[in-house]
């Protein structure tokens, strides 16, 4: 159970009995969180008094009059939000006039009510803010802990990685009860799958340790002279086993170096990530080009495909944890859905930026952009 | 007549286990690969039973699965089984009155059912 303060600030006595009275015994129940909030009513009959109790006791919401004896309620308004003071001021007054009202939402007044209102209006309003305000706090505290990203992302990732888990001990059990036979041979498919599915799995494991890595909150990289170029050349190497694989042909379109400084480790990832996307999303007898060009202040990496390119809907979520495209063309490609987000980390550790342009059917470029000489994690 | 049995699965390799399960129940099986190819089977075909999974293409296809097929076939009943209890701490009850409006399913099994209980879940609803 949670206790809220409310602060009523009204010149009249009767308005500030009433209030009291109306949320005596009111609570609010949020239904998800098992919590329910009770009220305090806390009472000021002029401004001064208002900012007074704002500063000694820090209510949660303060029901305002703008017409008060000494200083003004918009004042009172202006206090908390010069404060910047976690409080929702509501005003409550007879004279909401439009100007008023447009001054007071600007200064950050949640809401209004007008005066005179119902036990019920004043019920409702105070249901309405207090939920509101409930969850903005219990989203400010997870966002601080990092927790809403955290819980979802643990979330998703615990799925992806017991889905092969439970495909391969189907595939097992089957093979266990010999459902089709004794011959081995009846189950060369399913074992195909398995060590499909263990590879994913392992190419998942891959990634969250470049994940790890990225985000272990030590991004102090290893800066020092690289050549893009080369580093583009290596993974052009690594991948060509797989490209052949899939007869895809990669060309590198380069002048002869590309200095930058920056860490070698993390521009790898960065053309690991892009080439294999390339290679893996593409056409039989597709081709790759690996573009890097270096200007003034940019260094510019752009990796095309001539493969089964993105819709739209597509490009919008692409950059997202373990967002994988589903389609009938892609459905035995297996991945983990972290390539793509973890180049984004990286290069938005460099201040830099990727985007992707692509045509279905015919292809998607991807294109990055990386600052040469400036402050990297400031 | 035996009774048709449509599963929806995007892990191809659940759907093929879970159809070879079905299968040794006594069942016909059809099955689709998303909430797409679902809705387009339930164009022609009235299935006697359906097992959703609830993420395909978006977070809640097997939600909006349930609710097309109930739809146009109000007597079918609908099992959605998923590991997202397990994996979330979320859970749907679907006899809640609140949550009965909107979850459109008869039924909501953990992804990891033995296959006994499994068998004697669908005889249950389809009342064999």
């Amino acid at each position: 159970m949670s206790n809220y303060k409310i602060l009523v600030v009204d010149d009249e006595a009767g308005i500030r009995m009433g209030t009291r009275r109306i949320l005596q015994n009111f609570k609010v129940d949020y239904p998800f969180m098992d919590e329910h909030i009770e009220f305090e009513v806390l009472e000021a009959a002029t401004g001064e008094d208002a900012l007074e109790i704002i500063d000694s006791q820090m209510p949660d919401i303060i029901l305002l009059d703008n017409k008060l004896p000494g200083i003004q309620g918009i004042e009172v308004l202006e206090y908390v939000k010069r404060k910047m003071l976690d409080i929702v001021v509501v005003m409550i007054t007879s004279y909401a006039s439009l100007e008023l009202a447009v001054k007071a939402t600007r200064d950050g007044a949640y809401d209004f009510i007008p005066k005179p209102f119902t036990p019920q209006e004043l019920r409702g309003s105070i249901e309405n803010i207090t939920k509101q305000l409930f969850l903005k706090r219990m989203t400010q505290k997870m966002n601080k802990e990092g927790k809403q990203i955290r819980f979802q992302f643990l979330s998703v990732l615990s799925h992806e990685l017991k889905a092969p888990l439970n495909a391969i001990e189907g595939y097992l059990k089957i093979m266990q009860e010999r459902q089709f036979g004794e011959a081995l041979v009846s189950y060369d498919q399913m074992i195909d799958r398995s060590i499909e599915r263990i590879t994913g799995m392992r190419s998942l494991i891959m990634d969250l340790l470049d994940l790890t890595k990225i985000e272990s909150g030590n991004p102090v990289q290893n800066f020092e002279e690289v050549d893009v170029a080369k580093i583009a050349r290596a993974s052009i190497d690594t991948m060509r086993p797989y490209a052949i694989q899939k007869d895809v042909d990669i060309h590198l379109n380069s002048r002869d170096s590309a200095l930058m400084s920056a860490d070698s480790k993390e521009l790898e990832i960065i053309f690991n990530n892009l080439i294999s996307n390339a290679v893996k999303y593409n056409k039989q007898g597709g081709r790759v080009d690996v573009f890097i060009k270096k200007e003034a202040d940019f260094l510019t990496i752009k990796v095309s495909d001539s493969g089964i390119g993105l819709t739209e809907e597509d490009q919008e979520n692409l950059f997202q944890d373990f967002f994988r495209v589903k389609n009938s063309k892609t459905r035995n490609i297996t991945g983990s859905g972290l390539g793509l987000s973890i180049i984004k980390k990286i290069v938005e550790m460099y201040h830099g930026d990727i985007t992707v342009e692509s045509i279905p059917d015919q292809g998607s470029t991807f294109t990055v952009q990386l600052p040469v000489d400036r402050e990297i994690n400031s | 007549m035996k009774k048709t049995i449509l599963i929806v699965d995007d892990d191809l390799d659940y759907l093929f286990q879970m159809k070879l399960k079905v299968q040794q129940f006594g069942f016909e099986v059809i099955t689709a690969e998303g909430q797409k190819e679902a809705e387009h089977i339930i164009d022609t075909v009235r299935p006697d039973l359906a097992i959703l999974d609830l993420m395909m293409e978006s977070d809640d296809s097997g939600f909006i699965l349930a609710y097309r097929i109930k739809r146009k076939y109000p007597d079918v009943p609908i099992i959605i089984a998923t590991a997202v209890t397990a994996e979330t701490g979320m859970t749907f009850n679907i006899n809640a009155d609140d949550n009965k409006q909107w979850i459109k399913a008869d039924l909501y099994l953990d992804k990891g059912i033995r296959a006994d209980q499994l068998q004697r879940e669908i005889h249950k609803l389809l009342k064999i």
